[in-house]
């Protein structure tokens, strides 16, 4: 756990090179076994897989059919439908919602932003409040707040994602009238591009914070007792020793430490962040990827479903990274790993 | 004895035992204390709580809420069970042959593992449960396919923990089969830690449940709480007690089995959970 300098350039850029490394692979890896999954879920869905690419409103159209079936080859042989469909995911091309009559992927790349703003803002709300108020916590760490913290995340554990955003609207939409219960901005009313921008984040505060508050409540109790390990710890004596402010201890010493194993946490649970976000659009009726998933479940879209599951694991990927540039900027050690 | 002992005298674990047995009951005696069919019409649609013979109220088709949450409860804890079993199952087979065997099979199964940790896990379960139809058994099946990997890590970290110490070795030498030295020597030595964490997977998958029925995606014949949460959704402005009620059962069950599996970590790892 000592912080030792070893100054070695070269070997912290050959250290992110293959880390960069890595993550291609591992972007390459997810995006092919994702595709070949939705490959296989189209063939054990009941019915011809051409009337399920089709979806409901096509499937009676036998032209349409005949002419999926030449598309996607259909009628060859298992292993060369599905290079042929890897294909058309590499370039890209993640087929044609027939309900919507439009390319799927017009259809995410419009949802996108709302829903890259929605986890982005409730991740960075998660991880922030979670290790600022886990410091806090940690450094005066007393029964009091120790309890309050217990409770509070094991009832926040305890409850479903979609219920707490409900009951938020409850409260501050429909008891207090202070929050817009959903949708994503206010419909017309004419806006500057920066009224629209208030409006829009003043839409955002319940779905993010409904989304974000079991992982804050986690990521404060993670960093607290983060916090309260780095400070038995030698090194964090030795700080004291030699005299320096309390202040610059923990913000140098501990909590640059402490942070280490929530930010590997946050890691492993974007998945679930994202998985949460599709329930929190459908209660907000915010227009992104969850809300669109809701819609083409509602029609049994499959080509929509399909391509908003590889979208969404590409952000869980996205989200991965972030955390393991992050995790290599803030550990101190990172250099004297790549040396061993 | 001494186990059980000690987790008598564990308060919050207690605490959650009771609820849980509450909710086991009510889940067990739905059919006697709501005789009627919980999709049935009983009474005046959007009646409040405490109206006349339905102390919970009704809902926006007459629906008494109360015997909704009753039959509900079954319904999720057997999905809560079954899809746990289920990834018991998958994760502990994973588990113990990575961390056995090691090397390159156990590259092999964490690559697997890392995969399916990567994938966010919900909207798999969605696709699955569309593609394959909303059966309770289909619904089962993919909470199970999603919640394996936790399981899986924690079980190869058991048996690499296991595999080298002297009584495996020593049946090794006997030359006892790997299956036998597998379910005889390592998991017995494993199982307490798998029993902890299998507890807490059947309260995420309670949740997993209850999130996927409010999406529409519950068996379409079988009354759970999510689906009550996402019909009322749309009311709430006029209609709190919808769906105020089923999401206090899905928090109290949940608390109470998350409650119950801390409560048994205290007692089956005492070193381990003792270190803070």
């Amino acid at each position: 756990m000592t912080a030792v300098s070893v100054d070695a350039k070269g070997d912290r850029v050959f250290a992110i090179a293959l880390a960069l490394a890595g993550w291609v692979i591992k972007f390459i890896a997810v995006v092919l076994v994702i595709a070949t999954f939705n490959f296989i879920l189209v063939h054990a869905a009941p019915g011809d897989p051409a009337q399920v690419i089709a979806g409901q409103s096509g499937a009676s159209d036998e032209k349409l059919l005949a002419q999926l079936r030449a598309e996607y080859g259909l009628d060859k042989p298992y292993p060369i439908q599905l290079a042929t469909y890897l294909k058309r995911v590499v370039t890209l091309d993640l087929g044609y919602s027939y309900r919507q009559q439009r390319t799927v992927a017009s259809l995410i790349l419009e949802r996108l932003p709302a829903t890259l703003l929605l986890t982005a803002t409730a991740f960075s709300l998660a991880l922030l409040s979670g290790i600022i108020l886990g410091t806090l916590a940690g450094v005066r760490a007393g029964k009091w707040s120790d309890t309050v913290l217990t409770v509070v995340s094991l009832l926040l554990y305890a409850t479903p994602v979609f219920w707490l955003g409900l009951m938020l609207v409850l409260l501050f939409s429909v008891q207090l009238d202070w929050l817009p219960a959903f949708g994503y901005v206010t419909i017309g009313v004419p806006m500057t591009a920066l009224q629209r921008m208030v409006d829009i984040g003043w839409h955002l505060i319940l779905p993010a914070v409904s989304l974000a508050a079991v992982y804050l409540a986690i990521y404060t109790r993670l960093m607290r007792s983060s916090v309260l390990d780095v400070t038995h710890q030698d090194f964090i004596k030795t700080a004291k020793a030699k005299g320096l402010k309390q202040g610059r201890i923990i913000i140098r010493h501990i909590l640059r430490n402490a942070m280490l194993p929530i930010v590997t946490v946050a890691g492993m649970q974007a998945g679930a962040l994202v998985g949460g976000a599709v329930v929190i659009e459908t209660v907000f009726a915010w227009p992104g990827l969850g809300r669109l998933i809701y819609d083409a479940l509602l029609q049994r879209d499959y080509p929509v479903l399909l391509g908003v599951f590889l979208v969404m694991s590409v952000i869980v990927i996205a989200l991965n990274l972030l955390t393991d540039a992050i995790y290599r900027v803030i550990d101190p050690r990172v250099s004297v790993r790549a040396a061993s | 004895m001494s186990t059980l002992k000690s987790f008598l005298r564990h308060p919050t674990g207690m605490i959650g035992l009771i609820v849980l047995l509450a909710v086991v009951l009510l889940a067990v005696t739905a059919p006697w204390l709501f005789p009627d069919d919980p999709w049935d019409m009983v009474g005046a649609p959007f009646q409040p709580p405490f109206s006349e013979g339905l102390w919970l109220g009704s809902d926006m088709l007459g629906r008494d809420v109360a015997a909704g949450i009753a039959h509900g409860a079954r319904i999720s804890l057997i999905i809560g069970v079954i899809s746990t079993l289920t990834s018991l199952v998958i994760g502990v087979t994973i588990g113990a042959t990575a961390g056995y065997f090691g090397g390159k099979v156990d590259e092999v199964m964490m690559r697997i593992t890392e995969l399916f940790q990567t994938i966010p896990g919900f909207i798999l379960a969605i696709l699955l449960v569309a593609t394959i139809g909303p059966k309770i058994s289909n619904i089962i099946f993919a909470i199970g396919i999603v919640s394996w990997p936790p399981l899986a890590r924690l079980t190869r970290a058991e048996f690499m923990r296991l595999r080298g110490r002297e009584f495996v070795q020593a049946a090794v030498c006997q030359g006892q089969r790997p299956l036998t030295v597998v379910l005889r020597r390592i998991l017995p030595n494993a199982i307490s830690p798998i029993i902890v964490t299998g507890s807490l997977a059947v309260a995420s998958a309670i949740l997993i449940e209850s999130a996927l029925s409010f999406m529409g995606l519950g068996d379409p014949n079988l009354m759970s709480w999510g689906f009550m949460i996402g019909a009322a959704r749309t009311v709430i402005r006029q209609a709190w007690w919808m769906s105020v009620f089923p999401g206090l059962a899905i928090l109290l069950t949940v608390l109470a089995i998350n409650l119950v599996g801390e409560g048994l970590n205290d007692t089956l790892n005492p070193r381990i959970s003792r270190k803070r």
